[in-house]
């Protein structure tokens, strides 16, 4: 077992692992946030189980959050490593003639993800967190709604998350089928995978865009 | 035609390298990389300068020797060949060429353009064999009937000549593929398959301990390996190597 942490192809399949993980997670994200823009009480009642309920709050909740510690720390620890793989560089290197930009830039898009992510916490996280246990205010199920539209107000908040997405795309057009070849799949469904990852990266970021700037155009009236 | 080089020198493994420059004239398109390299290395012979120390032994692609970064890519710009098999054709007059060692924690530099890859040789020891009782009634392995697809495929992954262009082309200096094939060309056979749970964990273990990177599957090994060593290889030891570890 020891040997089976220590070893380089299980830090992969980690990061494969966590990844997937996230990937689903994002589905969800989006099925819900997509509702906001279809009937806002469809959305309100969403929000106020996935904020309530016990199982999510104190079951899936630390699972995705541990999900996404697990996916950063060890990207950080597999870049680390790779940079000092290679103490002396090149002093021309060629990257572009044989691999993609995306592919080997993922610790680019995967920080500028995370650093999105700290943003998005304090937007709605932390917000519900002093919500709920510091301010203690009761339940409130119509809240959700307007308080998601209102943040996307500001013009800098929403080109913020624009770019962010396109920075998620870019990780997932990668990051998504390359999970399956670290965990040792690599067969007669590989075109297939990489086909449905294309798609899947490029579709569900530009959902959550268009969520983005839709709440933008069409803000609460006062 | 008439070339600008930069080349890295490095007296020894101790000592800190540069690159330097040379200007070389008279280079024939049909020349090789290494001719080119021969023609430069009597002009410095000549001129009573050092010659430039570089790698090779077969000059015909098989030996995995030669280990030039040209320009920025393993065994320079073409696909599927050494650096011994490219030509001169491939540049034009007034070129600048950079030309280094390939690069990683693991192969130090000799000297010059020279590395040392016995890296890769420890990784072999550590399990790229088969144990055959070789005391007088030793079975023809040819007896042992092979599925056509898999003895191809074993063949294919067989043909890796550990140059080491897999790490030089790997953003991360991995040796995956390397490894991989090694795995590869007796797992897919059943004289390997007595021994496989060792020799992945091995062999695994071993590339580690050299202080390789990680595979970050962008491919580049693939694209560079003047064999075609597939990257189906690294999922195949992946495979093997979790179902190993999981048996303990």
């Amino acid at each position: 077992m020891s040997a089976l942490i220590k070893s380089s192809i299980a830090r992969k399949v980690v990061m494969a692992l966590s990844g997937l993980f996230l990937v689903l997670f994002l589905l969800l994200h989006l099925s819900i946030n997509l509702s906001s823009v279809i009937s806002p009480e469809t959305f309100n009642q969403w929000s106020h189980f996935m904020g309530y309920n016990p199982l999510v709050q104190y079951l899936m909740q630390p699972i995705l959050i541990a999900g996404v510690v697990v996916h950063f720390v060890m990207g950080i620890v597999l870049e680390l490593q790779n940079n000092r793989a290679r103490a002396v560089k090149y002093a021309q290197f060629k990257g572009s003639a044989n691999a993609s930009w995306v592919s080997r830039n993922m610790i680019i898009t995967g920080l500028v993800v995370l650093a999105f992510l700290g943003l998005h916490f304090y937007d709605f996280w932390i917000h519900e967190m002093a919500y709920k246990y510091v301010e203690v205010n009761p339940q409130d199920p119509t809240r959700y709604y307007a308080e998601t539209v209102e943040k996307f107000e500001p013009i800098w908040r929403t080109v913020i998350y624009v770019v962010s997405f396109a920075l998620l795309s870019m990780h997932l057009w990668h990051g998504f089928a390359s999970s399956f070849q670290s965990m040792g799949l690599n067969n007669k469904y590989t075109p297939n995978i990489k086909k449905f990852t294309k798609i899947y990266a490029l579709i569900v970021p530009l959902g959550f865009v268009f969520i983005a700037l839709y709440h933008h155009l069409n803000p609460l009236t006062h | 035609m008439n070339l600008q080089l930069k080349i890295w020198r490095q007296q020894n493994a101790g000592s800190k390298g540069k690159m330097v420059d040379y200007s070389i004239s008279g280079v024939e398109s049909d020349m090789s990389f290494l001719e080119m390299l021969d023609v430069l290395n009597e002009s410095l012979i000549n001129k009573g300068e050092e010659p430039i120390a570089f790698d090779h032994d077969c000059r015909e692609g098989i030996c995995g020797s030669c280990s030039l970064m040209i320009n920025g890519e393993p065994h320079g710009p073409d696909r599927l060949i050494t650096a011994c098999q490219l030509h001169m054709r491939k540049f034009k007059d007034g070129d600048t060429i950079v030309i280094e060692p390939f690069r990683a924690k693991a192969f130090p530099v000799i000297k010059d353009l020279i590395i040392d890859r016995t890296a890769f040789d420890r990784i072999h020891q550590a399990g790229g064999y088969i144990s055959v009782n070789t005391s007088g009634n030793t079975v023809d392995a040819n007896a042992i009937p092979i599925d056509k697809h898999k003895a191809d495929e074993a063949m294919d992954a067989a043909t890796c000549i550990g140059c080491g262009a897999c790490v030089a082309a790997c953003k991360n200096a991995s040796a995956m593929l390397f490894t991989s094939a090694k795995v590869a060309q007796f797992a897919l056979l059943p004289q390997g398959r007595v021994e496989a749970t060792e020799r992945v964990q091995n062999m695994v273990r071993q590339m580690d301990l050299e202080g390789f990177g990680n595979c970050t599957n962008t491919g580049a090994c693939e694209v560079e390996c003047p064999k075609g060593i597939s990257l189906e290889n690294i999922a195949r030891m992946n495979r093997e190597y979790l179902m190993a570890t999981s048996k303990g």
